[in-house]
C-alpha cells in the first residue's frame, strides 16, 4: 500500500533530519497526525496518545480505508474518559508505519520506495518524531501522554527521554522491554511475511501483488496473542463454521479458524507488510533499561511526571508482572505512581474494549 | 469529611510536608487529608483493585499490591513514615510486615483492633463464641483478620524487636480513652513507632 498522499491527511514535514538510534539520520521525515478538541490559548491542555503496532492516527474518527470507527473511539471524544471538550488530543502515525508517516513504503531519496533500504527504527525514534511534532505545534508541556501496548512503550520511552515534556504518563497493558516470548511471536510473523514468494526481498511495491498471504498469517498468529484463552473459548469454543459436521479436510471447519482467516485477510487491506517487519523489529529492540545503563530505575531518575500503569489479569502478552517491574523502578526513584491490575476477560486487547473500570481510571488520572 | 478516630490521631501526628506511605490505604481517605491538610507527599498501597481505582480517580498515587509481598519493592528509608491502619491483623506474618514498615519508613504508625478488649473477652468467656462486634462484624470463617492480636501481645513483639514506642492512643466506641489498663479497656490501639 502506498503512503497516503490525500491532502486531507494532516501531516508535518520535519525541517531537520531525524537522528535514529541506529546512528543514521532520516531526511525529510513526514509525520501524519490527527487532532481532536480545541487547543487552549496557553497550550496547556494537550494530550498525546500513542498508537499500537497496527494502529494509526485515526484515534476517534473513521479509518479512511476501512470506514470503521477510530480505534479508541470509545475512550476519546466529547464527554468520554479522554474528554475532547476539555483536552486537545493529538495522535500521530509512528514512523515506519504506512498511514501517512514516513515508512518503508514511502519514497526514498532516489524516488523509489524505501522498501528494505529503510533504516531499522526503534521505539525511541518513533517518540523523537512525535516530539518534533509537538515542538512544531508549539506545545512545551503536554497535559499527558497516553498509550496502550506499543503505545505504552512509547509513553514510557517519552517519559524517560523527554521527562519535562509531559506532566502525566499513562501506560496501559505494556512493558519496559520485549521478552523472549514477545520476540518469538514477532519472529513467526516476520518469517511468514518473508517466506511469501510475493515479498520479493521487500521490493513488491508497484508490482500489483505483495506478500498478502504472509502478512495475513503474521496477523493471525499475532491476533491469538491479543486474546485470552478463556476469551477464545467463550467466543468460539469448538463450534463449527456453517456446517453440521467436520469436513475431514482443511477448510475452516472451526469458527475460530474462520475468524482468524478473516482477521488476517482484512488486515492486508489496510497494512503494509514491510511496515509490519519494521515496527515489530522496533518493539523487539525495546529495552528501556538497556538504554539507561541496564537499570530501569535510572531511566526515570528525577522525573517530575506522575505515572499510572494499568495491566489486565488475562493479558499474557504483557502480563501484570511487566507493569509491576516498571512500578518497582518508579518506586525506586520516588516517582508518584499508581498501578492497578484490572479484571477483564479480553486478554491483551482489553485496553481497546469495553472495560468500564479502565474508563474510570483513565478519566480519574487525567483530572 | 471526618476521619475515623484512629486515622484522625495518625493524621494529626504525621509531620507536615513529610513523605508518607499508607499501607492498606483503602479508598484513600487518610491520604487525602494528609495531602490536602498536612501538605504531605502521600503514596498508598492497597490490595483491592476497586479501591485502587477510586484512589486514582481522586488523584492519589496508589499502587495495587499485597503488603505481605510488595513492600519489598520500596527502597530503604523511602518514606518519612509508613502507616499501617487496621491491616496488621490481616497479614500473613505481622512480625515481618512490621520489619518492612520500619525499613521503608523511619517512623511507623500501626493501628489495630485489640482482641483483649473486655467485650471480646466476654464473648469468649460467657458465650464461648468468637466475638462478632460492631467493628469486627464478620464471622470467624470469613474474616480477613487471621492474626488476632492484643495490646499486650503487640507491646511484647515491639520489645522483642527493640522497636521504640514514641506514642500510643487508645479508642473505645470511637472515643479516645486513657492508656490505663488499655489491654482491657481499649477497642482499638494506635502506636507511633520508630526504629
Amino acid at each position: 500500500m502506498a503512503p497516503s498522499t490525500d491532502p486531507a491527511v494532516k501531516s508535518l514535514r520535519l525541517e531537520s533530519p531525524l537522528p535514529l538510534d541506529s546512528g543514521q539520520a532520516l531526511d525529510g521525515v513526514r509525520v501524519a497526525y490527527e487532532t481532536y478538541g480545541e487547543l487552549a490559548a496557553d497550550k496547556s491542555n494537550a494530550i498525546l496518545v500513542f498508537h499500537a503496532l497496527t494502529g494509526d492516527q485515526h484515534l476517534a474518527s473513521p479509518h479512511p480505508i476501512t470506514g470503521k470507527p477510530g480505534w479508541w473511539d470509545r475512550m476519546v471524544g466529547p464527554g468520554k474518559p479522554i474528554d475532547t471538550s476539555r483536552f486537545h488530543v493529538i495522535c500521530a502515525n509512528v514512523i515506519g508505519s504506512c498511514m501517512g508517516s514516513t515508512g518503508p513504503a514511502s519514497e526514498g531519496p532516489d524516488g523509489r520506495a524505501w522498501a528494505m533500504r529503510f533504516p531499522v527504527i526503534t521505539i525511541r525514534d518513533m517518540v523523537r518524531a512525535q516530539v518534533a511534532l509537538i515542538d512544531a505545534l508549539g506545545i512545551e508541556l503536554l497535559h499527558a501522554v497516553v498509550g496502550g501496548s506499543m503505545g505504552g512503550m512509547q509513553a514510557l520511552s517519552f517519559a524517560a527521554n523527554f521527562p519535562t515534556r509531559a506532566a502525566r504518563v499513562l501506560a496501559i497493558a505494556t512493558t519496559a522491554r520485549h521478552s523472549a516470548q514477545n520476540i518469538a511471536f514477532h519472529e513467526v510473523g516476520r518469517q511468514a511475511i518473508m517466506a511469501d514468494p510475493n515479498w520479493e526481498g521487500g521490493d513488491y511495491y508497484g508490482r500489483g501483488k505483495g506478500p498478502e498471504k504472509g502478512l495475513a498469517v503474521a496477523r493471525m498468529a499475532a491476533h491469538i496473542t491479543y486474546l485470552s484463552e478463556a476469551g477464545l473459548t467463550g467466543k468460539f469454543g469448538r463450534r463449527l463454521q456453517d456446517r453440521e459436521a467436520k469436513s475431514f479436510g482443511f477448510d475452516a471447519d472451526f469458527q475460530v479458524e474462520s475468524y482468524l482467516r478473516h482477521q488476517g485477510i482484512a488486515f492486508t487491506d489496510r497494512f503494509d507488510a514491510n511496515s509490519y517487519l519494521y515496527i515489530t523489529r522496533a518493539m523487539d529492540y525495546f529495552d528501556l533499561a538497556e538504554e539507561h545503563g541496564g537499570r530501569l530505575a535510572d531511566a526515570f531518575a528525577g522525573t517530575p511526571a506522575r505515572f499510572c500503569l494499568v495491566s489486565f489479569d488475562t493479558d499474557w502478552l504483557y502480563p501484570t508482572s511487566e507493569s509491576r517491574h516498571v512500578v518497582h523502578a518508579l518506586n525506586a526513584v520516588a516517582a508518584p505512581v499508581s498501578f492497578v491490575e484490572l479484571s477483564a476477560p479480553h486478554g491483551h486487547d482489553s485496553f481497546l474494549l469495553d472495560v468500564p473500570a479502565l474508563d474510570r481510571v483513565v478519566k480519574g488520572f487525567l483530572e | 469529611m471526618s476521619l475515623r478516630a484512629d486515622l484522625a490521631a495518625i493524621a494529626a501526628n504525621v509531620a507536615p510536608g513529610s513523605r508518607v506511605l499508607d499501607v492498606g490505604c483503602g479508598e484513600g481517605e487518610l491520604m487525602e487529608v494528609l495531602q490536602r491538610q498536612r501538605g504531605c507527599d502521600a503514596r498508598g498501597m492497597e490490595i483491592d483493585p476497586e479501591a485502587v481505582e477510586r484512589c486514582v480517580a481522586r488523584g492519589l498515587s496508589v499502587v495495587q499490591g499485597d503488603a505481605d509481598r510488595d513492600l519489598a519493592d520500596y527502597p530503604d528509608d523511602a518514606f518519612d513514615c509508613a502507616i499501617l491502619s487496621q491491616t496488621l491483623q490481616t497479614a500473613a506474618r505481622p512480625d515481618l510486615l512490621l520489619d518492612e514498615l520500619l525499613r521503608v519508613g523511619r517512623r511507623a504508625f500501626v493501628s489495630f483492633p485489640n482482641f483483649a478488649y473486655w467485650r471480646m473477652r466476654a464473648a469468649l468467656l460467657f458465650r464461648g463464641r468468637m466475638p462478632v462486634t460492631r467493628h469486627l462484624p464478620v464471622s470467624w470463617y470469613e474474616t480477613q483478620n487471621i492474626h488476632h492480636v492484643t495490646v499486650d501481645d503487640f507491646r511484647e513483639l515491639l520489645r522483642a524487636k527493640g522497636v521504640t514506642v514514641e506514642k500510643t492512643w487508645f479508642f473505645t466506641r470511637g472515643r479516645e480513652i486513657g492508656g490505663a489498663a488499655a489491654n482491657w479497656r481499649a477497642e482499638h490501639a494506635v502506636f507511633q513507632l520508630s526504629r
